[in-house]
């Protein structure tokens, strides 16, 4: 199998220095560019399986390239950002991206996200039909929901509101992209509804509801559902 | 004589002295005892000699009544162009004082101190003129003739039989740094005078050959002669003290002058000026107000202002007494402030008069005791000495004559009822009843309207034979007379009662005006709100449209903006503001500056210096003719002064603390900065080095734990930087708050999801119960709060120490608790936590100690509020408040 190809685009060549360390002994293939115009030449010539942008870059906004790239592709794209700028996080995100990672980051933090990525890249989610983390588990066939050995009543908002996160497990899902996908366009600017489910599926499914282990907040952002 | 140290009180008066006099331009007069002793002649002759020194000198006037000797020495003289003025079809030449102000010169030369400037001049009299040139510190020579002299003016009067109109105030004379007799004896004077070579104008040379006899001039010269051995005495007397040569030194004098409505009292003021003079004794004048005399003729009124301001002239202080016995008020007066001669004139009042009435001379020296009471004679000038006016002789009020006509009728119509059964002196009793009402109610003229009806109207009735006027007894006369006399006196007292009381309302009118300012400005501390407070008092107490000019930061004069004018104070008005502000006194409508100026100009005078000018106008354009209506404004506006300086001190210090704080802030930032961030940078430094040059000789274990502490301290740094950031941020105030509906549970999940590693296993106890209501928030920054608390508590407590997290809602608020186990805070300082840069504990603190500071702000900006307490069985509590608000609709939990 060959290893998988990242383009990263990013402008500071310390952190590309430090990138090309980590994800070439993680066993990826990594090519560098230093501006949204190369990056995306890079993204267009090599066919890699996950682009990692920074949002700021010398040439073009982050957001340009992200857009500019989903013209023609749908290759999974990790942000990297600095934390405060939750409002830039949630327009990249909203944009195309599929995840981001707030700088300073650990290298086991973007690992896991660039896993997550390469899984969702290449099956598309969970293909078996069934879900699992912990004592949390989802049979998305036989519609059945099971916390710590016991399966569980869901009302059909809840249970879709869990797939929708089940089918991108350890992605973030912004406010919008859940208020859409499970409660139409018409509620885009009722986030509140969301919170309100979301303590709801929190008290059915976790043990200690303000201390969650699987639906995780991102404040300012959304939610992810931990996939490990 | 002994050399003693001098007084150093006495000396710093005497360097304050000097400095003023070196700031000011020096004052040189040259002083004759008539016209053509030659004066001006000297005058420019010492000019010369100073120009050929190379003092830069400029004639700014100069009368040569073109005498060649005199215009000789004109030439080669820089001469000042004189302003022309157009007054009645003629042009009149004057002294150009902005051009002498523009050209700054040295010296410079001014003939004839005591000449009246030409109407539309800047000011009144040529003096004046001079005083701001010195104050502009430009040097100053000028000539005057004994006869202008103020104190001297009525002995010249009286010895040359000329009155002399133009006068120069003693003070003006007394600041002159030098001042040179010109002598010249009276024969070759009158030589001169015969030859032609003395100027007069030719309708006057008639009048002036009177004027120049030998006996006058004689005593002219012996004057001047005088004036100027006075001066010489008083320098010798400064000399003395300069230089502490000890004398026997009479008991400080003070001199008390009483002026009054008199036509002889300016001869008063003028010999009590002469006697403090002689005596070396400050001295004062007083005007007593009594009842009657509020109700003088307003010429006489005017004749006790011209009185008070030529005492003021010649360099007394003047005070304004009330009360109604004038001795008892002057005596009260003298002892408070020690005066030690009391000059008074001799009584007008006729013989008799003082015989039944007593008078002012014999009480105040019966009352005097150890002060020594002079009476100097009180010769009529001009007609008798006014008496107050009777107001309601003048003002005929009918209605009050019938009033007293019923009363009087009524008292009859009583007596008529007791005439069987009572004896007649009852019957009086009631009359006299009767006249005590009427004068009570109606004044002084129906009282004796009154008594007069009265004694008729008991004739008629009660005295037999009846219903006639005749008497049958003529005892019945004696009864009429003392009837009469009784009800005349009880009138008079009845109505003198009156009168004071209404005098003491007037003042206590005039003060209650200016406590009520007073007591307003007390309660506002702003500028601008002691401003418009003055500005409506001012105008309601004297009726009066009031602006307030301020100077800008050149010092040039604005209307400040706080308030509509009520009249435009453009070009002329605005430079007579200038002016006031610059001299720091009034000008314009009803003092003698500008008077041309269609309002009153009043500087607001600080001890720090002129503050801004008020101007008044008032609707009767005489309004401050009156000096104690002009004392009042002062007041008034004094008082506006202090007030607004006392504001703007405030506010200065303020600032100053603020400044002061910022600066603090700005040195601990920067100490916070270089240690703060320096610590970690050092540790990252020296790791990696380490790592770099020996990684490969060090063991696994040492390895992993350089590399550890690099993470940490990195992990350290950009909570520092994020701290910092947000601070920097909310000082600015470009923190935004963007509140939606949020489940307080979901935010501390995101919080301790955030902290994870650090955590670890540190036993947490929650208390977030489910059926708290959603509250509006930012939750990026209420998670932040919760962050720097779970932070702070785990960077305070031991490892294995439990952390609590409490949230309760409760009266519209939801409350969070972050409570620990740990040391709890220093008592006293659970709110200076807050502050930032603050650390409980220096020792153990690790940071800036701006996380509880961010937390604060971001709290505020939610409306909330947060405190810190220390817990009974040890370790402290963090608490924060959010409001609540109108929860939105929630969609039922079985929605869909």
């Amino acid at each position: 199998m060959v290893e998988p190809a990242i383009v990263l685009i990013e402008d500071e060549p310390e952190i590309r220095r430090f990138l090309r360390v980590t994800l070439g002994g993680a066993g990826y293939r990594l090519f560098e560019a230093g501006t949204g115009g190369d990056g995306l030449i890079e993204a267009a010539t090599r066919q890699p399986d996950v682009v990692i942008v920074d949002l700021g870059l010398p040439d073009m906004d982050g957001l340009d390239v992200i857009k500019r790239l989903r013209e023609w592709s749908s290759v999974p794209v990790i942000v990297l950002s600095a934390r405060g700028q939750e409002r830039e996080k949630v327009a990249a995100l909203d944009g195309g991206a599929d995840d981001y990672v707030s700088k300073p980051f650990g290298a086991a933090e973007l690992l896991a996200r660039i896993r997550v990525a390469l899984r969702h890249g290449t099956a598309g989610g969970t293909t078996d039909g069934t879900w699992a983390n912990g004592d949390l588990r989802v049979d998305l066939a036989r519609r059945q929901v099971f916390a710590g050995g016991k399966e569980i009543h869901l009302t059909p908002l809840e249970y879709r509101l869990l797939t929708l996160l089940v089918r991108h497990a350890g992605k973030v899902l912004t406010h919008g992209q859940l208020l859409k996908d499970v409660w139409g366009p018409g509620h885009a600017e009722q986030a509140h509804y969301l919170r309100v489910y979301m303590a709801q599926l929190r008290r059915k499914l976790e043990q200690d509801p303000a201390r969650p282990r699987y639906l995780l907040t991102e404040p300012g952002v959304g939610y992810r559902l931990a996939a490990e | 004589m002994t050399e003693q140290r001098p007084d150093p009180d006495a000396l710093l008066t005497r360097v304050k002295h000097e400095e003023i006099q070196a700031r000011r331009g020096r004052l040189k007069v040259f002083f004759g005892a008539a016209a053509g002793v030659g004066k001006t002649y000297a005058m420019l002759e010492a000019a010369r000699e100073q120009r050929d020194d190379g003092i830069d000198v400029v004639v700014g006037y100069v009368e040569t009544h073109g005498r060649a000797d005199t215009d000789a020495l004109l030439a080669g003289l820089e001469i000042l162009e004189p302003r022309r003025l157009e007054y009645h079809g003629t042009t009149l030449r004057e002294f150009d004082l902005d051009g002498a102000l523009a050209r700054r010169p040295t010296l410079i030369l001014v003939d004839e101190l005591a000449h009246t400037n030409a109407p539309g001049s800047r000011h009144a009299k040529r003096w004046q003129d001079v005083l701001e040139l010195l104050d502009a510190g430009i040097d100053v020579s000028t000539t005057v003739n004994v006869q202008h002299v103020e104190s001297l003016n009525d002995v010249v009067a009286k010895i040359t039989g000329v009155v002399v109109r133009e006068t120069v105030p003693d003070s003006v004379l007394e600041q002159a740094h030098e001042v040179e007799l010109i002598d010249l004896p009276p024969d070759e004077l009158l030589q001169r005078f015969r030859e032609g070579k003395v100027y007069v104008h030719e309708h006057a040379r008639e009048a002036l050959r009177n004027f120049f006899r030998k006996g006058n001039l004689i005593a002219l010269r012996e004057l001047a002669l005088r004036r100027t051995a006075e001066r010489v005495d008083a320098q010798m007397r400064d000399y003395m003290r300069e230089h502490a040569i000890t004398t026997v030194w009479p008991v400080a004098e003070r001199v008390l002058v009483c002026v009054g409505p008199s036509p002889t009292s300016p001869r008063l003021v003028r010999a009590a000026k002469l006697m403090a003079d002689r005596l070396g004794a400050e001295w004062a004048a007083a005007w007593v107000e009594t009842p009657a005399q509020l109700r003088l003729p307003p010429e006489a009124r005017e004749r006790v202002v011209q009185s008070l301001r030529l005492a003021e002239q010649l360099g007394a202080t003047t005070v304004t007494l009330s009360g109604h016995r004038m001795s008892d008020e002057i005596l009260a007066y003298a002892r408070a402030r020690n005066v030690t001669k009391i000059v008074v004139g001799k009584p007008a009042r006729s013989f008799w008069k003082r015989i039944v009435l007593g008078s002012i001379v014999d009480t105040l020296v019966q009352g005097s005791g150890e002060i020594d009471v002079y009476v100097i004679s009180g010769e009529r000038e001009e007609g008798p000495a006014p008496s107050p006016v009777r107001a309601s002789a003048l003002r005929t009020d009918w209605v009050a004559y019938g009033r007293a006509t019923a009363i009087v009728a009524a008292a009859t119509a009583a007596d008529w009822l007791v005439f069987p059964f009572s004896e007649l002196a009852n019957l009086v009793m009631v009359y006299l009843l009767a006249i005590v009402a009427v004068a009570m109610r109606h004044g002084r003229g129906p009282a004796l309207f009154a008594a007069v009806l009265s004694v008729a109207a008991f004739d008629f009735f009660f005295v037999p034979p009846f219903f006639t006027f005749a008497v049958s007894d003529t005892r019945y006369l004696f009864t009429f007379a003392v009837m009469l006399l009784v009800g005349l006196v009880i009138s008079s007292l009845t109505v003198r009662i009156r009168r004071q009381a209404e005098a003491a309302r007037d003042r206590e009118q005039r003060t209650a005006a200016l406590y009520a300012m007073s007591r307003e400005f007390a309660g506002r501390p702003g500028a601008d709100d002691i401003l418009k407070i003055a500005i409506r008092h001012i105008g309601d107490v004297f009726r009066a449209q009031v602006v307030v000019l301020l100077p800008d930061r050149d010092g040039r004069l604005m209307a400040w903006s706080g308030a509509t004018a009520p009249f435009a104070v453009d070009g002329n008005e605005r430079a007579v503001g200038q002016w006031v502000h610059e001299h720091r006194q009034p000008a314009g409508l009803g003092t003698s500056t500008l008077p041309g100026a269609s309002a009153l100009y009043v500087p607001l005078l600080a001890s720090r210096g002129a503050l801004g000018t008020f101007g008044v106008r008032p609707v009767d354009r005489d309004a401050f003719a009156s000096p104690e209506q002009f004392h009042q404004l002062e007041t008034f506006v004094n008082q506006t002064a202090l007030a607004l300086e006392r504001a703007q001190l405030a506010e200065e210090a303020r600032q100053a603390e603020v400044s002061a704080e910022t600066e603090r802030l700005r040195n601990s930032l920067l100490s916070s900065v270089s240690h703060d961030l320096r610590t970690p940078l050092a540790t990252i430094t020296g790791a990696a080095s380490t790592l770099l040059e020996a990684g490969l000789t060090l063991d696994g274990k040492t390895q992993r734990e350089l590399i550890e502490s690099v993470r940490d301290e990195a992990d350290r740094l950009n909570r520092l930087v994020q701290n910092l950031l947000e601070m920097t941020q909310l000082d600015a105030g470009t923190l935004k708050v963007t509140r939606d509906w949020h489940p307080i549970e979901e935010v501390v999940g995101a919080a301790l999801n955030r902290l994870r590693k650090r955590l670890g296993d540190r036993p947490l106890n929650l208390k977030v119960p489910a059926d708290l209501p959603l509250v509006p928030m930012d939750d990026v920054l209420i998670e932040q709060v919760l962050v720097n608390l779970l932070d702070n508590a785990l960077k305070y407590t031991p490892s294995g120490s439990p952390i609590t997290i409490v949230a309760t809602a409760a009266d519209g608020r939801l409350t969070v608790e972050v409570a620990d186990k740990g040391p709890g805070l220093p008592p006293g300082q659970e709110d200076r936590v807050f502050e930032r840069f603050y650390r409980a504990d220096s020792s153990r603190g690790r940071g800036v100690g701006l996380g509880l500071a961010i937390c604060r702000g971001i709290v505020r900006a939610h409306d909330g509020r947060i405190w810190a307490q220390n817990l009974p069985g040890g370790g402290v509590a963090f608490l924060f408040t959010l409001p609540v608000g109108d929860p939105p609709p929630v969609p039922a939990p079985a929605g869909g």
